[in-house]
């Protein structure tokens, strides 16, 4: 383990802070790590900060994503195919941090990686490498308490799903366990399903609020600037994953390779949700 | 219990208590899923709680296990086998059950529970197509909609138990995603049920996944063990010395061992799929090789590499073919009161050949593997009185068996 002096804490809090202030959701664009290579991820990411993501979301690839859509499953296939693990998915971090100390970026992924390092250690390496946050898929509130306990340490963020069916007591385990945001699932079912309702958004995000005062994040079913404007309306943070994963795929299958072209194109497609959040709410 | 295990406490273990509310067996178990699983999972747990005692409930499922099933299944005496082997063995024959193997117990079980939940559509994954075509059969008789997932490989592999299932008015989806195998067609079961909790009822298999289902499999495979332990005071006035069964997800062996544990005098034993070898690394033997982690809902040894990628395995026999195991075997390893054992594919076939020519009993190759452990602890020990769990019949392996022996049909 490294000086912990060296270690910041979580970047997430300071930034929720003063999006508040400037009146605006943060936009938390993700991709798969590894797809299609290590080295595209850490250009991918750089593009992602250049094109106005307020923080990263980097899902570490896994056998089986089992609350994934076919689109961020076949990018995890084609990770895996790079032979990219947690390890390397931290290394990717540091590596990304040499550049960019202020971007937050937080993990997403699966329980088994993680018991494969071993849950303290894993905590340790992550706040090394410059992670801020952790969200685990298929780690509940029920049986996180000894990965949010280690992550505590060294400041980093457990962040916890809420779905459209969790009911008010669960809200509050989750508020009460999560720090840095929570991430409102808005649709029943996977990653990149379709058809989100606006308007019945809102509602649920009173709903939530009434016993949740961590900011609110919003994913699944964000494809284009347009629902991100409208999301970003009333929840404190946009997610948007498949619609760039297969931005990314499309473009990088056309152009053999994630190039400057695609760079460019992925940088493009950010910075339009970022203008959409921007004037959402004015 | 074995008396070599120093991780057993001189405290009894009250087996009937475990798994604990939160679905802990020790270590094992739990809810390992998304959010948007919990709700769902929660409505089954309260259903199953309200249910799993109900007079109203236990006896429509006692009634269908009799009059549809043809429960209960025979114990009988192999005495030719026995002779060959060098024991006296007991088969329990869950392979002369409608649908030919136990999977029907637990399909019933749980489509009992779906109409009383008021679900209108029922989804299952399937390896082999053994459970498929059990959750097929069930969900035909209660004119309830099935759908089942099943690996793009394995489809090819098991071609007529696809048909069976179809026949039986299922729609069978193939899973193209990852290994194109059983853990895949689970995932892709999982996710339809995240995708449709509000009509939907997920029959899962064997006795793994997320609280309840590890308790409710076994709740329902456990007139197993009931049955065989009467039947075996009944008819040799002892209990057995050995219980033998063989472990994929290992809904079989905990349904014939639940009923026994408390018996300390008895030995269980599990049989895993050995492959080509454990040391081969070309195997499903998670117990005997893997080690602990999460998948599929539940902690539980698992055969994964170093980066905690869940790996392909392999098995002569698909119904074994599978990573994890039951949350509950994890625990029955640990404390000792099971042992484990690896079986080879070669030391299945040779006791489906003996099972066929000692008894005139096709034997499952999952079931082959029980038979095959069975034989291995009477030249160990010689004589003792060991029970078989025949969890199915093989008349749906002779295409493989044939393959295997380079014999064309």
């Amino acid at each position: 383990m490294s000086d912990t002096s060296k270690q910041p804490g979580s970047r997430l809090a300071p930034l929720f802070q003063r999006l508040a202030a400037e009146n605006r959701a943060a936009l938390i664009p993700y991709i798969t790590a590894g797809d299609p290579s290590p080295e595209a991820t850490l250009e991918l990411m750089h593009a992602l900060a250049e094109g106005g993501a307020d923080v990263i979301e980097v899902g570490v690839p896994f056998s089986d994503p089992m609350a994934d859509g076919p689109v961020i499953q076949a990018a995890h296939e084609r990770a895996l195919r790079s032979g990219l693990g947690l390890r390397g998915v931290l290394d990717l971090v540091a590596e990304f941090r040499r550049k960019d100390g202020e971007t937050p970026v937080i993990l997403m992924g699966y329980q088994n990686p993680i018991e494969a390092i071993g849950v303290a250690d894993f905590a340790a390496r992550a706040a090394e490498a410059g992670v801020d946050g952790v969200l685990t898929v298929d780690l509940p509130p029920e049986e996180a308490d000894e990965l949010a306990g280690a992550l505590r340490g060294p400041g980093l963020d457990s962040i916890f799903l809420l779905a459209p069916t969790t009911r008010g007591e669960r809200t509050q385990a989750v508020a009460s366990k999560g720090s840095g945001f929570v991430y409102y699932v808005s649709l029943k079912g996977v990653t990149g399903a379709a058809n989100l309702d606006t308007d019945a958004l809102g509602d649920q995000l009173a709903r939530i609020r009434e016993t949740c005062e961590l900011p609110v994040g919003v994913g699944f079913g964000i494809r284009d600037a347009d629902t991100a404007g409208r999301v970003g309306a009333v929840a404190d943070a946009v997610i948007v994953g498949s619609a760039i994963v297969r931005l990314i795929n499309e473009r990088a299958e056309a152009e053999g390779g994630v190039n400057a072209a695609v760079l460019d194109d992925v940088r493009d497609f950010v910075a339009g949700m970022r203008r959409s959040i921007e004037s959402a709410r004015s | 219990m074995p008396e070599t295990n120093n991780k057993v406490t001189d405290t009894p273990v009250d087996y009937g208590t475990f798994p604990d509310v939160r679905g802990r067996f020790g270590d094992y178990g739990g809810r390992y899923v998304a959010e948007t699983l919990m709700e769902p999972i929660e409505e089954l747990t309260a259903a199953y709680a309200k249910y799993r005692n109900d007079p109203g409930f236990l006896e429509e499922f006692e009634t269908d296990l009799r009059d549809y099933v043809g429960r209960p299944s025979a114990l009988y005496h192999a005495k030719r086998l026995s002779e060959l082997y060098g024991a006296e063995i007991w088969l329990k024959r869950e392979d002369l059950n409608h649908t030919g193997a136990h999977k029907i117990n637990n399909a019933l079980g749980q489509a009992l529970l779906a109409k009383r939940m008021g679900k209108t559509r029922i989804i299952a994954e399937t390896g082999a197509g053994q459970h498929g075509v059990a959750t097929a059969t069930v969900a035909a008789r209660l004119g309830i909609e099935c759908v089942v997932y099943m690996g793009a490989d394995d489809i090819q592999r098991q071609a007529p138990n696809v048909f069976r299932m179809r026949l039986l008015g299922a729609k069978v989806v193939p899973v193209d995603s990852g290994t194109r195998t059983l853990k895949d067609a689970l995932n892709e079961a999982m996710r339809d049920w995240v995708t449709n909790v509000d009509d939907t009822f997920y029959i899962i298999g064997t006795v793994a996944g997320p609280h309840p289902y590890p308790q409710m499999v076994r709740d329902f495979q456990s007139v197993i063990g009931r049955e065989a332990r009467e039947q075996m005071l009944e008819k040799t006035g002892e209990l057995p010395d050995q219980v033998v069964a063989c472990v994929g997800g290992g809904s079989n062996a905990i349904g014939i061992f639940h009923e026994f544990l408390a018996d300390e005098s008895v030995e269980l034993h599990g049989s895993e799929a050995g492959g080509e070898g454990v040391e081969t690394g070309r195997h499903a033997a998670p117990l005997t090789a893997g080690r602990p982690g999460v998948l599929h809902g539940n902690r539980t040894y698992l055969m994964e590499d170093e980066n905690g990628q869940i790996i392909g395995t392999h098995s002569i026999s698909a119904g074994l073919d599978y990573p994890g195991v039951g949350p509950e075997h994890a625990w029955l390893k640990d404390i000792g009161r099971v042992e484990y054992a690896a079986i080879t594919d070669e030391q299945a076939m040779e006791a489906f050949h003996d099972m066929m020519r000692c008894e005139g009993i096709i034997p499952a190759l999952e079931s082959s593997h029980a038979v095959a452990h069975a034989r291995v602890l009477a030249e160990a020990r010689g004589g003792q009185r060991i029970l078989v769990n025949l969890s199915g019949r093989g008349d749906k392996d002779i295409n493989t068996v044939a393959r295997l022996e380079g014999i064309e049909l």
